[in-house]
């Protein structure tokens, strides 16, 4: 599904990304961690087609089309869903608001009848329930004033509404309590089928147990430098990253 | 100081007015002000970003007076907007137009100020406030007195078309009166419209009396051409316990220029203004406001937005003044711009002076691009550029369209600007 080859990107000159390599087939789940500054959300980012930074090298290919060309709407039309690590706040433009023109457009590119409002509301009413979100808080300014497990299951309940094939996950975990965490987990496991498939950038294992990936990757300086299956990510938990990072430094001498 | 040219301009426009017309001792005192200050100079503090004398030198040829023109009732009915309901008051370059106009007279009387004589004429806005009072004093030929009685409410909104254009002649005054005595309730909806493209000038007066415990609402549109010149004074004395707001939305025109005074004269009362300025091409408008807070226990709330792209220009300068009789005042200003290109140019001035010492006011200014971030956000979620783009703007401007009073008048101004910042940013 996704195909990531070389992938070299910076930010005002500043190289970022240094040569990714990824392959993530359809079913599959994917955990990417590492250190912070590592990376991860540069990749969410370059995945997303924000605008800054710039790809010196590589390619990106998704259902066979090339990623990088496209415009971020045309990305997310494709079925490419970026949660955000930190969901911006548009004071004035609510949830519900926005998505209907969002999943229209979405709907008339996948070659699907637009929704009117009545069944837009029942389509909205059913995925609420996915991640247990209340319809006032759709209604109000986006994220203005949310709480960090509000604004995190705001971007589930934005992904259930969009239906994507390919998720990317950035911390969506980060700052949820045990109870959000689970809500948020179930969300995106629901979501799953084997034709869709999800990246999940995350600090903490304990998501994994919720969310169970099929491979773990460690990024760090803009690599990807380890890659294995679950239990790399218990090991990460417990030994931390100087390890990896030693290994690596102890490679490129 | 006093140039030549814009004597020229004084000169032929006082020549063209009529002797032994009413309102001598207003009239009198206008020329002897207007003799000694002339018209805004360059540079002058008060017109500093906007040059409005040179405009009218550059622009408009001909400073005589322009003649009404050819109305019929479908040409006024074409011109007001859908599902507009209540009373309809139109002029023709400034004259009203008694027939074209539906008067129910529910809950207000309506007269000509050559008829009324009205005592208060000129007493609001003071002739020294800025030249064009005193100009407007001198060379309005006729205008409407309208006054809302004691205990009345109006309940349907009234509307003020003004429909002009350059008829043999370019240079329109128009006058406005209106006192709303004690316990009175009342909304104006205006409207200005240019029947062509052809350049005009357009320099009005607008006066209003907000009695004891009043409500008035006034809500205007200025969406004249892109070659139309404006001033417009709006003076308004409000008094104790009453409410008077204001929402102005201007959207179009070559150069325009808006200078509204809130006299806050007893406790209790509250005025508030809305602002909201969408420009394009050369386009600049120039809000001047000014609230006087006199006494104790009065409020004032002020929110001026503006959206500018190509080489638009737009000036803010809210003055605040708390005497310090004004004890316990609560004043707040805010005025935000959005630039959408490296040639458009905001100068905003917030000017407060308190002297009070027992006083909540706060003031703020931004003026920044649009938000990337929010941009690339919906964008991510599927929503087309331009789709993103309008919606934030539109997000920005919903704040002032909000305080629109009148629903159909709302609807009207909201899908304009809608349109704009879908198609033409
Ligand atoms: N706009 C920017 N300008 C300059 N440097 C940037 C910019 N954005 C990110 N960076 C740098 O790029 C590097 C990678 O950042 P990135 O946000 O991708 O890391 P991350 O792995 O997601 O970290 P975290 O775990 O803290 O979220 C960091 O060193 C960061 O400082
Ligand atoms: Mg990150």
């Amino acid at each position: 599904m996704l195909s990531i080859t070389n992938l070299h990107a910076s930010i005002e000159g500043t190289p970022i990304l240094r040569g990714i390599n990824l392959e993530v087939k359809a079913g599959e789940v994917h955990a990417i961690m590492g250190p912070n500054g590592s990376g991860k959300s540069t990749l969410a980012s370059v995945l997303a087609g924000r605008e800054e930074y710039e790809v010196t090298e590589g390619e990106v290919v998704f259902q066979g089309k090339d990623l990088l060309e496209l415009a971020p709407e045309d990305r997310a039309r494709e079925g490419v869903f970026l949660a955000f690590q930190y969901p911006v706040e548009i004071p004035g433009v609510s949830t519900t608001n926005f998505l209907r023109t969002a999943v229209n457009q979405v709907r008339e590119y996948r070659g699907l009848p637009a929704l009117d409002a009545v069944k837009f509301l029942s389509v909205m009413k059913e995925k609420m329930k996915l991640v247990e979100i209340d319809q006032k808080l759709l209604s109000r300014s986006l994220n203005e004033g949310f709480s960090g497990g509000e604004k995190k299951r705001n971007e589930i309940f934005q992904m259930a509404m969009l239906e994507p094939t390919l998720s990317i996950l950035d911390e969506t975990d980060s700052g949820l309590d045990i109870d959000a965490l689970r809500i948020v987990s179930n969300g995106v496991n629901k979501l799953k089928s084997d034709k869709t498939a999800t990246i999940v950038v995350t600090h903490y294992q304990r998501l994994l147990d919720y969310i169970v990936p099929d491979y773990v990757h460690v990024l760090y300086n803009g690599r990807i430098v380890k890659s294995g299956t679950k239990e790399l990510a218990m090991e990460l938990e417990e030994k931390g990253y100087d390890w990896i990072k030693e290994e690596v430094n102890a490679a490129s001498v | 100081m006093t140039t030549t040219t814009n004597n020229n301009i004084l000169d032929s426009i006082l020549s063209q007015v009529p002797s032994g017309s009413s309102f001598s001792d207003l009239r009198e005192s206008s020329s002897n002000f207007l003799e000694k200050k002339g018209l805004p100079a360059i540079k002058e503090e008060e017109y500093k970003f906007t040059s409005i004398t040179k405009k009218l030198e550059n622009s408009i040829s001909d400073f005589s007076f322009a003649k009404k023109s050819d109305l019929n009732s479908e040409t006024v009915e074409s011109h007001v907007f859908d599902a507009f309901e209540g009373d309809l008051l139109v002029f023709n370059n400034g004259s009203f137009e008694k027939d074209l106009s539906k008067i129910s007279n529910h809950g207000y009387t309506l007269s000509l100020i050559s008829d009324a004589k009205p005592e208060l004429l000129g007493k609001i806005a003071k002739t020294e406030k800025d030249p064009f009072v005193a100009l407007n004093n001198i060379a309005f030929e006729d205008g409407v007195y309208l006054k809302v009685p004691k205990n009345q409410k109006v309940e349907k909104p009234i509307l003020l078309l003004f429909l002009n254009q350059s008829n043999e002649g370019q240079v329109i005054h128009s006058r406005i009166l209106i006192e709303v005595e004690d316990n009175a309730a009342v909304t104006f909806l205006e409207d200005s419209v240019s029947l062509d493209d052809k350049t005009y000038f357009s320099n009005m007066v607008t006066e209003i009396k907000v009695g004891q415990n009043s409500q008035v609402h006034y809500n205007r549109l200025q969406n004249e051409s892109k070659n139309t010149i404006t001033v417009n004074n709006t003076e308004t004395d409000i008094h104790r316990d009453a409410v008077f707001t204001s929402v102005l939305v201007s959207l179009s025109g070559d150069m325009v220029r808006n200078n509204l005074s809130l006299n806050l004269l007893d406790s209790g009362c509250e005025g508030n203004m809305y602002g909201l300025y969408l420009l394009n091409g050369k386009t600049h408008v120039d809000n001047h406001t000014n609230v006087d807070h006199t006494k104790p226990h009065a409020q004032s709330n002020e929110l001026y937005k503006g959206v500018l792209a190509d080489s638009s220009r737009g000036v803010f300068n809210g003055k605040i003044f708390v005497r310090q009789d004004a004890q316990k005042t609560n004043a707040f200003q805010q005025n935000n711009n959005i630039l959408l290109s490296e040639d458009a140019i905001v100068n905003t001035k917030p000017q407060l002076e308190i002297w009070a010492d027992d006083v909540k006011c706060s003031h703020g200014c931004t003026t920044g691009q649009l938000d990337e971030e929010a941009l690339f956000y919906l964008r991510a979620r599927g929503l087309g550029k331009e789709q993103a783009r309008g919606m934030l703007l539109y997000a920005f401007t919903g704040e002032v369209m909000d305080h629109i009073s009148d629903e159909a008048f709302q609807n009207h101004i909201v899908n304009i600007v809608q349109n704009r910042l879908g198609s033409n940013f």
